[in-house]
């Protein structure tokens, strides 16, 4: 155990189905800093998230949060420990039925018996945090994508979480919400000392921010190390994502029977033959 | 045949997963009724707001029970006890039944897709992220909303069907008053209000049960909670005609 790492995997393997997503992962997230994880769309970057919380269970190998194996952990354990962990969904995941306010009192009323002033003092201080205190009482629907994240960010602070996880934070945002976004994550990490891991394809936002970063492809890392270590690597399938080249290791066509003999019409999966 | 026996044990794959849910809602019942606020506004949200609904069918449902019965009663000269017929009719099998079919259309239907919907936009997923388990702050509350919510629904059911059966028997087709109500009085007994009582709680259970479940387990596509608010109407439906034949058959054994 390294006193560094809030995070440990060591050989993970997980499968979907009979397709493998992990074989043999290893990963470690320091202590205090901004961890990118990046990775081609499809090589199981959500679901990196849900076994490094414990809502999937790996097939093989061992995953370690702040000093904790996941294995051994129960329901209770299991429950107690995500009270230090802060995630936010690629969508926001607002409860539609609650104000904005509401939404960020919502584990503060649901695990602690505050009285209503502190619990005031705290939601309006974590959206002041976010700039949307003068959105307290609108609802989730009544919300832009980019202020939808920035709630949810509040609501994931509410409970003064140890690691803040970021589910593709940046898509489908316009530059000036992706601004506030990279700021605000750079910022919350370093004024409450807290550790975060961004999940995210968008390289040249992830490297204005990412302390080190992993770059994950079929099923393992290929590459780890600061921005400007990952942008000047030697490896050809790093300077294709890292440049976003169209082909190169991971090829432009999805794996396919041969084009000449489908077009003329005796391929496979032809139906009309 | 192979397929024959996958889809045998996966119905039984999935009817015991349904008993551990149901066990885990009432195991975490009395947790939620320490916080009669997630309840009340779920009786509000299942029970209040189908009252208008409840109220219309009941009434008309009575009402044709009230024609139905007087023209077929007074073949045989005995229109008098058209208050009785009303009376047992809805109370043992229409109050209860039509009950519990409009509640899966109107709240079943309703708590599927909410529940389906907190599913696909993730927010049950967040949830279980904050530490807190959905089963206890989602399902549970709608479940018991739902089951206490049908007795009392069958209630109101049954009074405005009655009262429906009286309008057209007695101001419309002259059946007399005084019989009307005595013969009511008289005939009905308390195993008879206990049949209707007991089924509603059996279906008011089911109906909550089915909704939560399909929603909970819904696949998060569109299509997905589309086909669980289908399924919950229709599985219901099902159950609650089965249901109804085996509490009444064990009902005239027992009586």
């Amino acid at each position: 155990m390294n006193a560094d790492h809030i995070v440990e995997i060591e050989d993970l393997h997980y499968a979907r189905g009979t397709r493998p997503i992990f074989s043999g992962l290893n990963l470690n997230i320091r202590r205090g800093e901004v961890t990118a994880i990046m990775g081609p769309s499809g090589t199981g970057k959500t679901t990196l998230l849900r076994l490094i919380t414990g809502q999937l269970v790996p097939d093989r190998g061992r995953i370690r949060v702040d000093g904790e194996w996941l294995a051994g952990l129960r329901r209770d354990g299991l429950y107690a420990l995500r009270r230090k962990i802060g995630m936010l969904f690629q969508n926001g995941a607002l409860l539609t039925d609650l104000s904005v306010y509401e939404n960020v009192a919502f584990p503060l009323r649901e695990h602690y018996e505050l009285p209503e002033r502190l619990i005031r003092h705290i939601v309006l201080t974590k959206l002041h945090a976010v700039g949307l205190r003068g959105a307290a009482e609108m609802l989730p629907t009544e919300l832009s994508g980019g202020m939808a994240r920035r709630v949810a960010l509040a609501r994931a602070m509410a409970t003064d979480p140890r690691i803040l996880i970021y589910d593709e934070p940046f898509v489908g945002l316009d530059p000036i919400s992706m601004g506030v976004i990279v700021r605000l994550v750079r910022r919350m990490n370093d004024a409450l000392g807290i550790s975060s891991i961004v999940v995210s394809h968008d390289v040249q936002e992830i490297n204005t921010v990412a302390d080190s970063s992993y770059l994950i492809s079929e099923g393992k890392v290929a590459a780890s190390g600061s921005p400007d270590e990952l942008s000047n690597a030697p490896s050809e399938l790093v300077r294709q994502f890292m440049h976003g080249m169209a082909d190169g290791p991971v090829p432009f066509h999805f794996p396919a029977p041969d084009y000449t003999s489908q077009l003329i019409g005796n391929g496979e999966g032809d139906d009309d033959a | 045949m192979r397929d024959l026996w996958e889809a045998f044990t996966g119905f039984l794959r999935t009817f015991g997963a349904l008993q551990l849910f149901l066990l885990r809602l009432i195991v975490e019942s009395p947790r939620v009724l320490m916080r009669p606020r997630l309840v009340t506004q779920q009786i509000f949200n299942a029970g209040a707001l189908s009252l208008v609904l409840i109220m219309v069918c009941g009434f008309f449902v009575g009402a044709v029970i009230g024609l139905q019965g007087h023209s077929n009663l007074a073949r045989f000269g005995s229109e008098d006890i058209l208050g009785l017929f009303s009376a047992l009719s809805l109370m043992k099998e229409l109050g209860p039944v039509i009950t519990a079919l409009l509640f899966a259309g109107r709240a079943g239907t309703a708590l599927a897709s909410e529940i389906g919907l907190m599913r696909t936009t993730d927010q049950l997923s967040a949830m279980e992220m904050m530490a807190i388990d959905p089963v206890i702050r989602v399902a549970t509350p709608r479940f018991l909303g739902g089951a206490i919510s049908m007795p009392l629904l069958t209630a109101i059911f049954t009074s405005v069907g009655i009262l429906g059966s009286w309008v057209v028997g007695v101001p419309l087709l002259g059946v007399d008053a005084g019989a009307f109500w005595s013969q009511m009085q008289a005939g009905v007994g308390t195993a008879d209000v206990w049949e209707g009582i007991l089924k509603s709680i059996v279906f008011g259970l089911a109906a909550s049960l089915i909704a939560v479940w399909e929603g909970y387990n819904a696949i998060p596509t569109a299509e997905g909670v589309g086909r669980a608010t289908t399924r919950t109407v229709v599985i219901t439906a099902v159950v609650i005609l089965v249901f109804d034949f085996m509490i009444t058959a064990m009902a005239i054994s027992l009586g």
